[in-house]
């Protein structure tokens, strides 16, 4: 993930594409530094001030379609 | 007309390449105006960033013909740049993969003629695909990402189950398989090269089905055969919007094949003038941006800003007017020159096999 410097925004790039990431796909990938899946979840909670559960599936379709078109690894 | 943004840069560095394949996009002549020096690279690639570039993919003829290619990364990555080399991974060795590794490459995109050696060295015209086993190998090794590509054409277009298997093989994360395209040497080998209707429907679902049993492991891209279609592809997604390419002698083209296929737009050359002058003013580039330079059937077309009239360059090649609307299009009045060749091979069991290998154009050397 690097930033766009025209935009401001966050950006994926992978070899002849790019993937420009809204707002909750940023805040997401942003916290994938080595935290599981639920601390990311819990990090973002608390950030927003909301209950995890709210986020979790958010969270977890966001992650999992990203890892479907091979952008990220989950292990 | 207000530019956008270019996001991509193809850096075509070098036309020289130690393989002859006959479908090779490359223009079947060269102008011999000697490729651009290091120095000249390394300001294309600031333009570039520039202008909003945020990837660029090394590619030829053969990049690593180039033996500043790990420098050029290097300036790229220093610029920000997604940094990504497609090669046929000749010359690849461990040196080589360590230098560009360390100078912060993103990916390799490394070409397979097909899956079996007899093959896929008939198709490359010289003993190449043990090399490239070799060279994917020492990419994994080095933990970079790894995409193989794969072009299909009548010779190959059987194999694609085993093509695929290689890919699993050799741990690859994307595989594009794309059929070709008809342009530079393909265009001219055409009748060698294009699959029978058969051949099409069968590769569609092979394709569809491993891209399903694979996601999450390989991601599979397909790129169908334009030929077969009744619509045309969104080539570049329209006419200097998001991509750009410069190639060898430091012409700016909006799509590489551009130079060859539309002879009558004059394109310009990056040591006569800055790239954002070209991509923005430059004659060549405002020529088919956007819609007002459309003609009918396309101009009143809801599918205008979708494929954006489909291919200027197929446009030029097979109607003789890069203006017109791609004949892909089933609404082109000039279909029927692509049924003619749809026609030709499919009505026959009798198929030209004989093509012309890509030769080398004379390169003045850096």
């Amino acid at each position: 993930m690097q930033t766009d410097s025209k935009t401001g925004n966050g950006v994926l790039l992978f070899p002849e594409g790019v993937l420009e990431l809204n707002e909750t796909a940023q805040e997401i990938l942003t916290r994938c530094d080595g935290k599981t899946v639920s601390e990311i979840i819990e990090a973002l909670a608390e950030e927003y001030e909301v209950d995890p559960q709210m986020l979790a599936a958010d969270v977890r379709e966001t992650l999992a379609d990203l890892q479907q078109r091979k952008l990220i690894d989950l292990t | 007309m207000i530019a956008p943004r270019p996001y991509a840069l193809l850096a075509e560095i070098t036309y020289r390449c130690p393989l002859h394949c006959p479908y090779c996009s490359n223009p079947t002549r060269v102008r011999n105006d000697g490729e651009l020096t290091t120095n000249e690279w390394m300001r294309v690639i600031r333009e570039a960033a520039a202008l909003g570039v945020l990837q660029i993919g090394f590619s030829g003829g053969e990049p690593l013909v180039r033996r500043d290619l790990p420098e050029l990364v290097r300036a790229a990555r220093e610029a920000n740049l997604y940094t990504n080399l497609i090669t046929s991974g000749i010359g690849l060795d461990d040196d080589r993969v360590g230098a560009l590794r360390d100078a912060g490459l993103d990916s390799v995109q490394l070409s397979f003629q097909s899956d079996s050696t007899d093959l896929a060295d008939e198709i490359a015209g010289t003993r190449a695909h043990q090399r490239k086993l070799d060279a994917a190998a020492k990419i994994r090794t080095a933990g970079i990402p790894l995409s193989l590509n794969f072009v299909i054409h009548r010779r190959n277009i059987d194999r694609l189950p085993q093509m695929i298997e290689l890919a699993e093989s050799l741990s690859a994360e994307r595989v594009e398989l794309a059929n070709v395209q008809f342009y530079g040497w393909a265009f001219l080998n055409r009748a060698a090269l294009l699959p029978t209707r058969e051949q099409v429907v069968r590769a569609r679902e092979i394709a569809t089905a491993a891209k399903t049993r694979l996601a999450g492991q390989i991601d599979i891209f397909y790129v169908l055969p334009d030929y077969y279609e009744t619509r045309p592809k969104p080539c570049l997604a329209g006419w200097g919007q998001r991509y750009l390419t410069v190639n060898a002698i430091g012409e700016v083209l909006p799509c590489p094949t551009a130079s060859s296929a539309i002879p009558d737009l004059r394109f310009e050359n990056v040591r006569e003038r800055a790239l954002h002058w070209i991509w923005r003013e430059s004659e060549s580039f405002n020529r088919f941006r956007g819609s007002e330079w459309m003609p009918e059937p396309c101009r009143s077309c809801p599918q205008r800003e979708i494929d954006f009239g489909g291919c200027r360059c197929q446009a030029a090649l097979l109607t003789g007017n890069a203006a017109n609307t791609d004949p892909v299009c089933d609404l082109s009045p000039n279909r029927a020159s692509v049924d003619a060749v749809l026609r030709d091979l499919n009505s026959s069991s009798h198929h030209e096999d004989d093509w012309t290998y890509r030769v080398n154009p004379k390169a003045v050397p850096v």
